[in-house]
């Protein structure tokens, strides 16, 4: 069997399916890790920085043991046996080196594996490498990494979406089956909307953060990326669960959300909040009718779309800026090449401990540099009040507001952004017009809301749409099942439309 | 001090808790029992937590809490029901995050006071807080190069603010000692001030006497002895006052000692100060404490300096004095405490021996402990030696320079009293019927002086007295020995 990738995503497009394929020896653990090795290899997508064969093997070979044992796959206990996945490069897996697409870290190689990848592990999964991504988390397009820009999987003269850009394209072109992404702002839901895959922000504290680099601390969150709703559902039932080495981390256990997709949903009991303030100027047609068409669908099945305000809405991105880039300039202090990353070398001759630092730090890029310098400012005595400060106090007004809209519905619907992919170098000159296409998902990230973002639909170029569903803390698994649904009707759509 | 001007003190104490672990992970806070800091191999006692790796996290460690409590409960401070960690942001080397989790706005104990004794009387000094935080590690500067350690990182501190209630070295030295009596006496830090567990920063000004405006203050920074603080404070002030009657400003600046030249030198001024760009830290929650917590800790707190102090002067009428030298430390009210229980049993007498036990500990005891820079507790006298030689001492059975011999004995070589008093031949003789015949030889052979003595000269007592030690070789009874002669030549 040498089938390629591409082919294989077709015939099996879930970890169901690949399972049954396992049980049914129609695929190999091994063949299938070799064929997604190759095809990342070679691949000119530069959506991944390191691969690591030799640990994907190693593993493909334990899970075929464990198969011909058992000779069925023991979904209850493995989950994930042998299904190959990309993690991140922000999340570290022990031994393989972490650089966080910085030329600060190239080198570093961490000593411990996260939580996330551990679970994912613990469950059976293939590790085959780290995915590209913006430096730090920091970008919306994936052109930020010091490894070069991700290209887009359908559409080679556009972005991919950022900060988890590598993700969403190795996903989307079969160069893994799942991945792990990270959301901040909405690093995990933009790049799958313009890729046209699933991807989950978690509720904030629901995956443990031990082992993922900091960006900024109290709005970063761990979240699956997938070809499907229920392979999302899947993998976050495996990664979610309180994790002692995180204090943030919710002392719930791991959520039941695969179970919850085969439930029957009460459609004429859901109620969609529909914030005002979202369908405004800015606002592409084409995204505007496909966010519009699903609505509708909802409403044929029984929903009640409810109007909700969100007056802060126009703040968003001043409080999100202000609290991202003050936690970074924190969280980025420790890279000073003291202990670890890339350092000067005596034959540099470094005359002081400040050349040391510059020559260290010096190695950030641009847009890392311009938010540590403003988190820096916004932190400072004097400032720290009208900046920092009033930031927070904002953040929870909003987080408030957001609570009380859902006190009348269930879910908020949403564009992920304003437009489809970009072109590559189209805003990357303006750093403003790169922030204002967060608007949409920053708000869960401030609140600590879990929010979806699902394939909903294409603009006349053929580039995905992503509808962003928004729910109170912790109901993932409602999250889901609606989004599951969607999910099902989107793929009839588009089987009639070809 | 110049008669112009007074002093303003407020200290800033670093204190290092004696917790298993460190303070946000599980790497070892302490070297193993045995082993000298300074010995323990560079970096052995560090994780991904506290070498600041990406991805590592902080988890609090719930002792440092219990120990952050127990400290303000025993300084009647207020325990926040919630508290906050934040971040003190700054680039050193041997700072592996960029930042050290401290506490700012919300500090876990807020607003309690201390007693001080001085030669001018009791006082009441303020305490404005009790923060948590995490130490950094040190760096070692070698010829052209420097190398930091990171043993230290992340070892719990508390950090205890006093008011500007201090107004001489003195007041600073007794608060500065009382405090150390107390986070011993709670055993939530060993006091080491050699190796910094114990650490302190002083802040100065000077102002006219009486004035209301304080005046401009120096910090001076890590002194880690009583003696030196109060030097320090004592050059300080004089320093300021110079500057100022020179027609000078005082700079706000941060100083150093120099304990050898006994001087205050500056390190750096107020502009070249830092902005520590404080915020919560993201990583940690809020540390939330239940009243029923607090109660449980205020019920083992153990009987502090002050609380023993009184029940000495009450219990055992020792003097104010006497009781303040006895509780300095743990250790050595315990060893007292110890002594007076195995002579408790002699009840009538208990008040002068519990004060010939005090002169016995804080004189000959206290001496030799100091002499030989050995620790009381490790020491081969036990508080039943002492309580058994006071016993001696107070039946006359021995002489004062007896017990000398025998507590210098057993310090040295051990052993118990009764064996030393016998090996050494110091029971001192009080039978008047063995006394007898040296005192008739001695009347034989000092004709003259018997004549004068008989005459009115009673001086010459003594003389008697040590003619007659000297021939018993020091065992006789004096006070018997001058009651026999009385008795023979004055015939009462």
């Amino acid at each position: 069997m040498s089938l390629t990738t591409d082919a294989i995503v077709k015939q099996f497009p879930s970890v169901k399916h690949i399972h049954d394929a396992f049980d049914s020896k129609k695929l190999s653990v091994f063949e299938l890790t070799q064929s997604f090795l190759k095809s990342a290899s070679e691949s000119r997508h530069n959506a991944y920085i390191t691969l690591c064969p030799e640990l994907a093997l190693e593993q493909a070979r334990a899970a075929q043991v464990i198969l011909e044992k058992e000779k069925k796959v023991p979904r209850e206990k493995l989950p994930l046996l042998g299904i190959p996945l990309g993690i991140k490069d922000l999340i570290h897996r022990q031994g393989v080196r972490t650089t966080c697409a910085s030329k600060v870290l190239e080198n570093y190689i961490p000593p411990f594996s996260a939580t996330a990848v551990s679970r994912l592990e613990s469950a059976g999964a293939i590790v085959l490498g780290k995915l590209n991504l913006d430096e730090f988390g920091m970008g919306g397009s994936n052109e930020n990494s010091a490894f070069g820009p991700v290209i887009h999987p359908t559409h080679p003269d556009r972005v991919p979406g950022g900060s988890s850009g590598g993700s969403a394209c190795a996903v989307r072109a079969s160069l893994c089956f799942g991945a792990l992404g990270t959301d901040t702002g909405g690093s995990v839901r933009l790049p799958a909307s313009y890729c046209g895959i699933v991807g989950l922000k978690p509720t904030y504290g629901r995956v443990s953060r031990y082992g993922l680099t900091a960006f900024a601390s109290s709005l970063d969150q761990i979240g699956p990326m997938s070809r499907t709703v229920e392979d999302a559902a899947l993998m976050l039932d495996v990664l979610s669960g309180h994790d002692p080495l995180d204090s943030t981390s919710d002392l719930r256990g791991a959520t039941q959300a695969r179970i919850a997709l085969s439930r029957e949903i009460n459609w004429s009991a859901t109620r969609i909040g529909v914030p005002k303030e979202y369908f405004v100027e800015g606002l592409s047609a084409e995204v505007q009718s496909s966010i519009e068409k699903s609505l509708q669908w909802f409403e044929s099945r029984g929903a009640k779309l409810v109007p909700v305000s969100l007056p802060l809405t126009p703040y968003v991105i001043s409080v999100y800026y202000l609290i991202a880039v003050s936690e970074a300039s924190s969280n980025l202090a420790r890279f000073d090449g003291v202990r670890y990353g890339v350092r000067p070398l005596a034959a540099d001759h470094v005359k002081d401990l400040r050349e040391f630092y510059t020559q260290v730090r010096g190695r950030f890029g641009a847009e890392v540099k311009r938010r540590i310098i403003l988190g820096t400012f916004a932190l400072s005595s004097g400032y720290a009040d009208d900046y920092y400060r009033l930031a927070c106090q904002v953040r929870r007004k909003m987080t408030e507001d957001l609570q009380q809209a859902f006190r009348s519905v269930d879910f908020i619907a949403s564009p992920v952004a304003p437009t489809t992919a970009y072109r590559l170098g189209e805003k990357s000159q303006d750093p403003l017009q790169m922030y204002l296409n967060d608007i949409y998902t920053i708000p869960a990230n401030l609140a600590g809301l879990p929010a979806l973002s699902i394939p909903c639909g294409q603009d006349r170029d053929g580039l995905p749409i992503g509808l962003q569903l928004m729910a109170p803390h912790f109901q993932e698994e409602p999250l889901l099942a609606v989004g599951h649904a969607l999910e099902q009707w989107q793929k009839g759509e588009s089987f009639h439309a070809s | 001090m110049h008669p112009e001007f007074e002093a303003v003190i407020g200290l800033e104490v670093h204190c290092q808790l004696s917790t298993q672990t460190k303070i946000f992970c599980a790497c070892p806070a302490r070297a193993p029992s045995g082993v000298s800091v300074a010995d323990l191999v560079s970096n052995a006692h560090t994780c991904p937590v506290c070498a600041g790796h990406p991805g590592a996290l902080p988890v609090l460690n719930r002792k440092v809490v219990e120990f952050a409590i127990l400290a303000g409960l025993a300084t009647h401070c207020q325990i926040r029901r919630k508290s906050v960690f934040a971040r003190k942001n700054y680039f050193y080397p041997d700072l592996p995050k960029g930042y050290q989790i401290s506490q700012f706005d919300l500090p876990i104990c807020e607003g309690g006071f201390l007693e001080i004794q001085t030669s001018s009387g009791r006082k009441r000094i303020t305490l404005q807080r009790i923060h948590m935080e995490e130490d950094a590690g040190k760096n070692i500067h070698m010829p052209g190069y420097s190398l930091v350690n990171l043993n230290r990182a992340g070892v719990p501190l508390i950090e205890i603010v006093s008011a500007p209630d201090m107004k001489t070295p003195e007041e600073a030295g007794a608060y500065l000692r009382a405090l150390h009596a107390i986070v011993t006496y709670l055993e939530i830090c060993d006091g080491n001030m050699q190796e910094g567990n114990f650490r302190c920063d002083a802040n100065v000004s000077v102002m006219p006497k009486g004035s209301k405006t304080l005046g401009t203050r120096a910090e001076i920074k890590n002194v880690n002895s009583f003696r030196f603080v109060e030097k320090a404070i004592e050059y300080e002030i004089a320093r300021q006052i110079e500057v100022i009657q020179s027609g000078q400003k005082v700079l706000q600046e941060t100083r150093t000692f120099d304990a050898q030249k006994g001087v205050t030198l500056s390190m750096r001024s107020k502009e070249e100060a830092q902005d520590y760009r404080y915020f919560p830290d993201p990583d940690l929650i809020p540390v939330q404490i239940q009243e029923s917590w607090i109660d449980e800790l205020r019920g083992i707190l153990p009987e502090l300096p002050e609380q023993k102090k009184s029940r000495y002067v009450q219990s055992w009428g020792l003097t104010q004095y006497d009781a303040d030298i006895l509780t300095s430390s743990k250790s050595l009210a315990q060893f007292f405490e110890k002594v007076m229980e195995r002579l408790g049993k002699s009840k009538e007498s208990v008040n002068t021996l519990a004060k010939l036990a005090s002169n016995w500990i804080s004189g000959e005891l206290i001496r030799l402990v100091n002499e030989s820079g050995q620790d009381l507790a490790m020491s081969r006298v036990l508080p039943e030696h002492l309580a058994d030689l006071v016993e001696l001492v107070h039946q006359k059975t021995i002489s004062h320079t007896g017990a000398k011999r025998v507590l210098a004995v057993i310090w040295e070589a051990g052993g118990t009293v009764s064996e030393v008093v016998e090996r050494e031949g110091l029971r001192q003789v009080s039978d008047a019927s063995a006394l007898d015949p040296i005192i008739d030889k001695i009347i034989e052979m000092h004709p003259q002086q018997v004549q004068e003595f008989k005459s009115g000269k009673e001086k010459l007592l003594g003389f008697f007295v040590g003619q007659a030690m000297k021939e018993t070789s020091g065992k006789g009874n004096p006070s018997l020995l001058g009651d026999l002669f009385k008795k023979k030549l004055l015939g009462d």
